[in-house]
C-alpha cells in the first residue's frame, strides 16, 4: 500500500515533469507562444482521449496526467464520449459538463483574486 | 604569428561562450520545467490521496475538487505576485499545469482592472483562457458527435 502510494508519486512527478519539459522544448526551440502551447496541449489531450489513449496515461500516472492542461482536454473528451452514450444532447453538453468544476473555479476565483489584489510593479 | 594566433583565440572564445551561455541555459530551463511541473503534479497527487482518504471522494468529484483547489492556489499566488516569479524560473513547468491556466486568467485581469470591472477585468480574463475554452468546447462537441454517430451505426 505504502510502496504503491510512493510509486504513484514518482510516476506523477515523472509524467507531469515530462509533459512540462515538452512545453519548455517548444518554448526554447520554436517561436510558439505560451498561449498557443496551451491550446495545442489541450487539443492533444482531446485527440488522444478521442482515440482512447490518454486514459491509459491517467491510470498510470494519476495527477501527473490530469494536472497538465492536456488533462483538461482529456476531461472534455471523456465527458463528451460518456454523454454520447446517452444521446445527442449528452454528446453536445457532455464535454463542458465534465469540465464544469475547473471552468467555474477559474472564472470565480480568477475574478475574485483579480478584484482583491492590486497589480504590483514588475521587479526584475 | 598574429594571424595564426587570432583564429585560435577566437575559436577558444567562441567555444567558451557557447559552452557557457545558451546551451547550459536551455538545458537548465528544461530541467527547471521538469522539476516544477513534476512538483505541481505531485501536489495534485497528494490532494487526490488526501481527498480520497479523508472525504471518501472518487471519480469525477475527486478529479474536479483537485482541479478546483489547484486553480484556487494558482489564482491566489498570481494575485500575490508569487506565481509570476515561479514562472520566470520554471517556464513551461508553471504554464502547462492547471495552475498556469488560473494564472493566465488572473494575470491579464489584474493588469486591466483599471479599465473597469466589465470591459477591463471581466473581458481581459479571457485573453489567453478564451481560446482554450473555445477550442476545448468545440473539440469536445466534435468528439461527442463523432461518438454519437458511430454509436448509431
Amino acid at each position: 500500500m505504502i510502496t504503491e502510494i510512493i510509486l504513484m508519486f514518482v510516476k506523477a512527478f515523472a509524467v507531469g515533469g515530462i509533459i512540462c519539459t515538452i512545453a519548455q522544448l517548444l518554448i526554447n526551440y520554436t517561436k510558439i507562444t505560451s498561449g498557443r502551447i496551451l491550446v495545442y496541449f489541450l487539443l492533444s489531450g482531446v485527440v488522444l482521449q478521442a482515440l482512447g489513449l490518454y486514459g491509459y496515461l491517467v491510470d498510470f500516472a494519476g495527477a501527473g496526467a490530469t494536472v497538465p492542461i492536456s488533462g483538461f482536454g482529456y476531461l472534455l473528451a471523456q465527458g463528451a464520449i460518456k454523454g454520447a452514450k446517452e444521446g445527442l444532447f449528452g454528446a453536445i453538453t457532455g464535454g463542458i459538463t465534465a469540465a464544469a468544476a475547473g471552468l467555474t473555479a477559474a472564472i470565480t476565483f480568477g475574478y475574485l483574486f483579480a478584484l482583491l489584489f492590486k497589480p504590483r510593479s514588475k521587479k526584475n | 604569428m598574429a594571424s595564426r594566433a587570432t583564429p585560435d583565440v577566437n575559436e577558444a572564445y567562441i567555444r567558451y561562450i557557447s559552452s557557457v551561455s545558451p546551451k547550459t541555459k536551455e538545458k537548465r530551463s528544461l530541467f527547471n520545467a521538469f522539476l516544477v511541473g513534476g512538483f505541481i503534479c505531485v501536489i495534485g497527487q497528494f490532494l487526490r490521496y488526501m481527498l480520497m482518504f479523508l472525504f471518501n471522494l472518487e471519480g469525477d468529484e475527486l478529479a474536479g475538487t483537485v482541479s478546483m483547489i489547484l486553480i484556487f492556489f494558482g489564482a491566489f499566488l498570481t494575485g500575490l505576485g508569487v506565481y509570476d516569479r515561479i514562472g520566470k524560473y520554471a517556464g513551461g513547468g508553471s504554464i502547462v499545469p492547471i495552475t498556469g491556466f488560473a494564472n493566465s486568467v488572473v494575470a491579464p485581469a489584474m493588469e486591466f482592472r483599471s479599465e473597469g470591472f466589465i470591459y477591463g477585468l471581466a473581458a481581459k480574463m479571457f485573453v489567453i483562457a478564451g481560446p482554450i475554452i473555445v477550442f476545448g468546447v468545440i473539440s469536445s462537441v466534435a468528439v461527442g458527435i463523432i461518438y454519437y454517430v458511430a454509436g448509431l451505426l
